[in-house]
């Protein structure tokens, strides 16, 4: 296993109040899985990603994370894991490569060692014309790539990466995607990503771990999750309001277009034309609904993951 | 052995944006120089004799407190940046992390001593090797706790960082002032002595004159060796326990 939570917690206590900013997760991830945390700002993800890279002690529960427990052993976590934070790792004033070899020396690797990994990983992300440079002189998205190498130096088997494309433009997140799933397939690593971005889970995960106020509410695929959670639905738009009387079975009126959830939006698409046909009501649009996982999140808690940012 | 490894680590990246760009080090070393020969000429010509004598130990001292408080501003930087919570998530020593970049502080403030001395030898100051030895040493320790101190005060600032300006602003000029480095506090009202007297800054300054002046048996020597041998513990000691607390921001 690369990660296993029991009952993990954080409080955040200030004067006035507590925050409880995780209430018990338990979670499971196996080797070589790419797993998305999905949950809207302020869901606990970060604190949870900051609990199991040893930045903060949980309030109550345990975890291992790369075999080790990151309460009597978090040395062993850190040697283990590579961890992209919110923030970026590579120090304003510091040369690209000279951060990667101190990364690399931090981790016990020699000078000469760590200098041959840092030239890998520029080569491995597409930066080493950047090598020379300050963070401060590059991109939104070469930042991004410098950070994500700043967590390969010293090869990890699980690398945690924490709203890896958040304030990146469409097109450098695209990039930033690329990169990820491709090291996925190169290094055949761990892969544990956090967004609040649906379209980020949807395209980068094969797992998808939604958390809401602290807990994780759903596990799974994120087919799995749209087929169980929310379902498919087709979208019919009428000649006229008054036919709506003449579907057989529930519906939901959204104007002149009417909404039916189905198990199969594809396959129950014709069959129903040809219903609404032959009891004579006139379809003048029709379309197959696949559910979002906005659809998923808005089902389990009645807020769309946008809104509850 | 991990920790002086993990020391050098911490240290050769601190020292290295500096060595890479030798112009910027050499106006940075140059500055106390300027200010040397501006403030001290201009002491020199009010004051008479033995200006020179009195106005090293206290311009290193000045620089003793400046130093430190630019190295808890690094830090602050670097603690509102993600560069410190990425060096946490390594098995990097955490004392190692406090002692690595006191000894660049550390080392550019010997460097700039003796570049202090070296200058103000060509203008009448007189050597004494063994007292400048002891008071460089005394300054050592003390800049070490300070630098502790304010990497303390860097890390409980978090996420804004106003009280790291807060309490360095307010905190600053009066122990500069109130310690008799730029100017003789004994010509000050009854009032500025009082507080002068209270100051821990001021002990330091007055063995730092003794000393740079040869006199190793004053006893202004013992108050300041014990002023800096306290503060560099309660600094090292405090500092390394917030370092293992670590970055805690954030939900």
């Amino acid at each position: 296993m690369a990660v296993t939570t029991t009952g993990l917690i954080r409080h955040f206590r200030t004067k006035k109040t507590t925050v409880e900013a995780v209430r018990g997760v338990d979670m499971d991830i196996g080797d070589g899985e790419l797993v998305a945390l999905l949950g809207p700002n302020g869901a606990g993800k970060s604190t949870l990603f900051r609990m199991l890279t040893t930045l903060l002690p949980p309030t109550a529960g345990t975890a291992t994370v790369a075999g080790r427990d990151i309460i009597r052993d978090p040395d062993g976590v850190r040697a283990r894991i590579g961890y992209v934070g919110q923030n970026h790792s590579a120090g304003d004033n510091f040369r690209v490569r000279d951060e990667l070899v101190t990364q690399g020396r931090s981790h016990g690797m020699t000078r000469v060692e760590a200098t041959r990994r840092a030239d890998e990983v520029l080569d491995l992300l597409g930066l080493r014309p950047l090598a020379k440079r300050t963070p401060n002189t590059l991109s939104g998205g070469q930042r991004r790539r410098v950070d994500i190498a700043m967590g390969l130096v010293h090869r990890p088997a699980l690398l945690l990466l924490d709203e890896p494309s958040t304030g990146l433009d469409p097109h450098s997140r695209a990039e930033v995607w690329e990169h990820i799933l491709r090291l996925r397939e190169e290094l055949a690593m761990t892969l544990v990503l956090s967004t609040h971005y649906l379209e980020e889970a949807d395209r980068m995960a094969e797992r998808v771990v939604i958390i809401d106020h602290g807990l994780v509410i759903a596990d799974g695929t994120a087919d799995r999750l749209r087929k169980d959670l929310a379902g498919d639905r087709i979208a019919l738009t009428l000649e006229s309001k008054a036919d709506m009387a003449r579907i057989a079975g529930p519906f939901e009126a959204h104007g002149d277009t009417v909404h039916i959830r189905v198990p199969d939006a594809a396959a129950a698409l014709p069959r129903h034309l040809r219903e609404l046909d032959a009891a004579g009501v006139k379809v003048v649009a029709a379309q197959a609904l696949r559910p979002t996982l906005d659809d998923v999140f808005l089902a389990l808690t009645g807020r769309s993951i946008q809104e509850a940012a | 052995m991990k920790f002086l490894r993990d020391t050098m680590t911490v240290f050769s990246r601190e020292a290295t944006p500096a060595l890479r760009d030798p112009v910027s080090l050499v106006f940075a070393m140059g500055q106390p120089l300027l200010f040397l020969l501006l403030f001290g000429s201009l002491l020199d010509t009010s004051t008479g004799t033995g200006t020179w004598q009195w106005f090293v130990p206290g311009i290193l001292v000045m620089m003793c407190l400046v130093g430190p408080m630019g190295a808890g501003h690094s830090l602050l930087v670097e603690l509102t940046g993600g560069s410190m919570e990425r060096m946490m998530v390594t098995p990097l020593n955490r004392t190692a992390m406090l002692v690595g970049r006191n000894l660049k502080e550390t080392i550019t403030l010997v460097v700039q001593a003796v570049l202090i001395v070296a200058v103000a030898m060509t203008l009448g100051f007189r050597l004494y090797p063994g007292g400048v030895l002891a008071g460089l040493l005394m300054l050592t320790v003390f800049g070490v706790g300070l630098s502790s101190l304010s990497f303390v005060l860097a890390l409980r600032s978090q996420p804004s960082g106003a009280l790291f300006w807060v309490v360095t602003q307010t905190l600053m000029f009066p122990l500069t002032l109130l310690s008799g480095v730029l100017l003789p506090l004994e010509q000050g009202p009854a009032w500025l002595r009082a507080v002068g007297a209270v100051n821990p800054v001021s002990y330091i300054v007055d063995a730092q004159r003794a000393l740079f002046a040869g006199r190793f048996d004053d006893t202004s020597v013992l108050h300041g060796g014990l002023v800096a041998v306290a503060v560099a513990l309660i600094g090292l000691v405090v500092g390394t326990r917030s370092m293992r607390r670590g970055v805690t921001t954030g939900a």
